[in-house]
């Protein structure tokens, strides 16, 4: 336990612990209050599957640099795989309600199978598309996100009442998962769970020696290939990598919702889950940097919250709060806004560490202090 | 052997929409190498214009379609503001990736900005009829009138089109910026009108392939242009990015397949096979059908 890093580890693993245990008392208390069970519970579930699907897509985007716009494909994969495996759990009499523990291992089996059929399925179409570059990787993962909405729509066992009963269909009903608000108070430990350990995986990726080679991927393909970096190798393997985690948000995501849509997994659609949202959050938040990630997930998702069901809204002045009944409009600007005069999104290549909080506030001052300093120094020279 | 033809000649005519939008596509994305996710959008404006100014039309006792004139102006308009001020700021100072999803913005943007537009709305607008009702019968085949115009307009639009590239001074300044931006400057090009003009014509051409889609099916939404400008930009993608009669053939080509396929094989997996026939020649051939395979300079 001497290095720093080690250091720093430790120092996470135990504010994490306290902050959970924190968070559980302050669920046992409240649990049974209508407020917290109705509409802080369903956000923080609804937080969780955002923050680790905009966190994925920057290993891709982000890190490696490579554009893939059929991202909730993979979520669509990991929600559908998690709701009809535990349909299927529930109908062979696996367990009876969902505060038995044969359900737990259900709930824990769906969330790793929903992330390993979307590794898998990624891997299938990573292959052949990562041989392609920049434009054209953009356009073949928009098409494959395109193809898997399109079978799961025309799969007889993925609509209706799911398992082949009924027809093929747009939506699923039923949903092993699905939880009640009640239920989502009692999982509600679980979502956390999930939440941090992906991110903490997806961290300790992006900080290893697979991080290091595909942020060389990503500034110079050629010059990483010619130093002896197996570029395919590695882009593959990051793009299942992050496929895993899409399909463990799309397991979260059949957590909270009862039903599933496919329109829900689009390319573009009226609310926050899309392939093009998706890449929006990871820009706003900085390409390369998760905890801009996590970070631009969280405001969108409350932004859009407050936009829909807040109720400040309604006390704005007409003109302003008639923006707000276009929440995408608000959105399309903003990162317009935010490309033009922060190429980099909000946090750049930022990191979060409480470990170098305070160094990194000291330098980020100084630097402001030099900045505005060379300003000065530019104005007098006219 | 009626349905084959009847079914060649629905995929015909949805091919030379494809086309047509294709071209606006392959032209912006050969000049700044922008995949301009907005050009579907164009094909929105294009067709709210013409519903506002149809009614106009028919009042002054002209035909409706000549409401397509107001459209290329307003169509043409709108892409040269985009290019103004979203994409060449931009340009000047991000990477091929900060301005790809500018180009995804701009789509978002002109989305919802027309479903903010109180006289526009969410819900679809009907249009009138366009041109003639009927057809005529060649041998056991029906042809309507309408498909037949549309042939024969994109047709037309395609050789002028590839006339204007080849033969005049603007059209030649503009395979010159797409070629080499620095050369193209020092042999006194203004490369930033050019790429101004580039994204005119290919919006106005998005305004035509709006009158062709609206002539077949008279409703008008904000997302229409969506997924028709998808299908358009993998018709681009499959001739060779570019390249003006790669997008001509490319259209055909996705019209074609997807046609046959929804008449013969399942009308709801139809996209499925469009993105698929996309991938494989991605696969095979990543240049297009008729791409050249260009090494890469370190």
């Amino acid at each position: 336990m001497k290095s720093k890093t080690s250091r720093g580890y430790l120092l996470n693993t135990v504010i994490v612990v306290v902050l959970f245990i924190g968070f559980q008392i302050l669920t046992s208390l409240k649990g049974s209050e209508g407020s917290f069970k109705l509409v802080i519970v369903p956000s923080i579930w609804q937080c969780c599957y955002l923050m680790v699907l905009a966190a994925s897509l920057n290993l891709v985007l982000g890190f490696m640099g490579q554009l893939s716009l059929g991202h909730c494909g993979f979520m669509a994969i990991g929600a559908y795989t998690a709701a009809l495996l535990s349909l299927a759990c529930e109908r062979a009499g696996l367990f009876e309600n969902k505060s038995d523990l044969s359900f737990l291992l259900v709930l824990i089996a769906s969330v790793l199978a929903a992330g390993i059929l979307a590794a898998l399925l990624s891997f299938l179409i990573g292959i052949p598309a990562l041989r392609l570059k920049g434009d054209y990787l953009a356009i073949i993962t928009l098409g494959f996100g395109m193809i898997i909405i399109n079978i799961i729509n025309n799969l007889p066992f993925c609509g209706q009442d799911g398992l082949a009963q009924g027809s093929a269909a747009a939506s699923l009903y039923k949903n092993g998962l699905g939880f009640g608000s009640k239920a989502k108070v009692q999982f509600l430990w679980f979502a956390l769970v999930v939440t941090i350990l992906s991110l903490t995986l997806m961290f300790m990726f992006v900080r290893s020696k697979y991080g290091r080679a595909i942020r060389a991927i990503r500034d110079d393909e050629i010059a990483a290939s010619a130093s002896g970096v197996n570029t395919s190798y590695y882009k593959v393997l990051t793009f299942a990598y992050s496929a895993f985690f899409a399909g463990v948000a799309g397991a979260l995501y059949s957590c909270t919702n009862a039903t599933l849509s496919t329109s829900s997994f689009a390319f573009t659609n009226g609310g926050i889950l899309n392939s093009t949202f998706v890449v929006v959050m990871v820009v706003l938040g900085g390409m390369g940097s998760l905890t801009g990630s996590v970070v631009a997930a969280t405001i969108m998702f409350f932004v859009n919250y407050q936009i829909k069901n807040g109720a400040w809204v309604e006390h704005l002045p007409a003109s302003v709060s008639g923006v707000f009944e276009y929440p995408m409009l608000v959105y399309a600007l903003v990162l317009i806004i935010v490309i033009l005069f922060r190429p980099k999104g909000i946090f750049g290549s930022y990191e979060f560490s409480l470990q170098n909080l305070i160094p990194d506030i000291r330098r980020a001052r100084e630097r402001r202090k030099a900045a505005k300093a060379e300003r000065k120094e530019a104005q007098a020279h006219g | 052997m009626n349905t084959f033809f009847q079914t060649l000649i629905v995929g015909l005519r949805l091919g030379s929409i494809y086309a047509l939008v294709a071209l606006g596509y392959t032209m912006v994305y050969g000049i700044i190498r922008l995949i301009n996710f907005a050009h579907g959008d164009f094909i929105m404006v294009g067709g709210y214009t013409m519903i506002f100014v149809m009614p106009l039309m028919l009042r002054l006792g002209l035909p409706a379609w000549l409401g397509v004139l107001a459209a290329i102006v307003v169509c043409a308009l709108v892409g040269m503001g985009t290019e103004l001020i979203a994409y060449r700021p931009v340009r000047r100072k991000g990477t091929n990736m900060t301005a790809l999803i500018t180009a995804i913005a701009m789509s978002l943007f002109l989305e919802n900005l027309a479903q903010a537009i109180p006289a526009i709305g969410p819900n679809p607008k009907v249009s009138s009829q366009i041109f003639g009702n009927g057809g005529f019968k060649l041998g056991t085949v029906t042809m309507e009138y309408t498909t037949v115009i549309t042939l024969v307009i994109s047709g037309i639009v395609m050789l002028v089109l590839y006339a204007f590239t080849q033969r005049t001074r603007l059209g030649r300044a503009m395979r010159c910026v797409s070629e080499d931006k620095a050369a193209a400057t020092l042999m006194g090009i203004n490369v930033n009108s050019t790429i101004l003009l580039t994204f005119g014509i290919g919006s106005g051409l998005a305004a035509i392939a709006a009158l062709m889609y609206m002539a077949q099916y008279p409703k008008v939404y904000t997302t229409m242009g969506a997924l028709l400008g998808l299908k358009a930009f993998v018709s681009a993608v499959l001739g060779g990015i570019g390249i003006i009669p790669g997008a001509m053939l490319g259209g055909i080509v996705i019209g074609l397949v997807e046609s046959f396929t929804t008449s013969y094989i399942s009308s709801s997996m139809a996209d499925t096979f469009v993105f698929l026939i996309l991938i494989v020649v991605l696969i095979i051939k990543p240049a297009g059908i008729l791409g050249k395979n260009v090494g890469e300079k370190v």
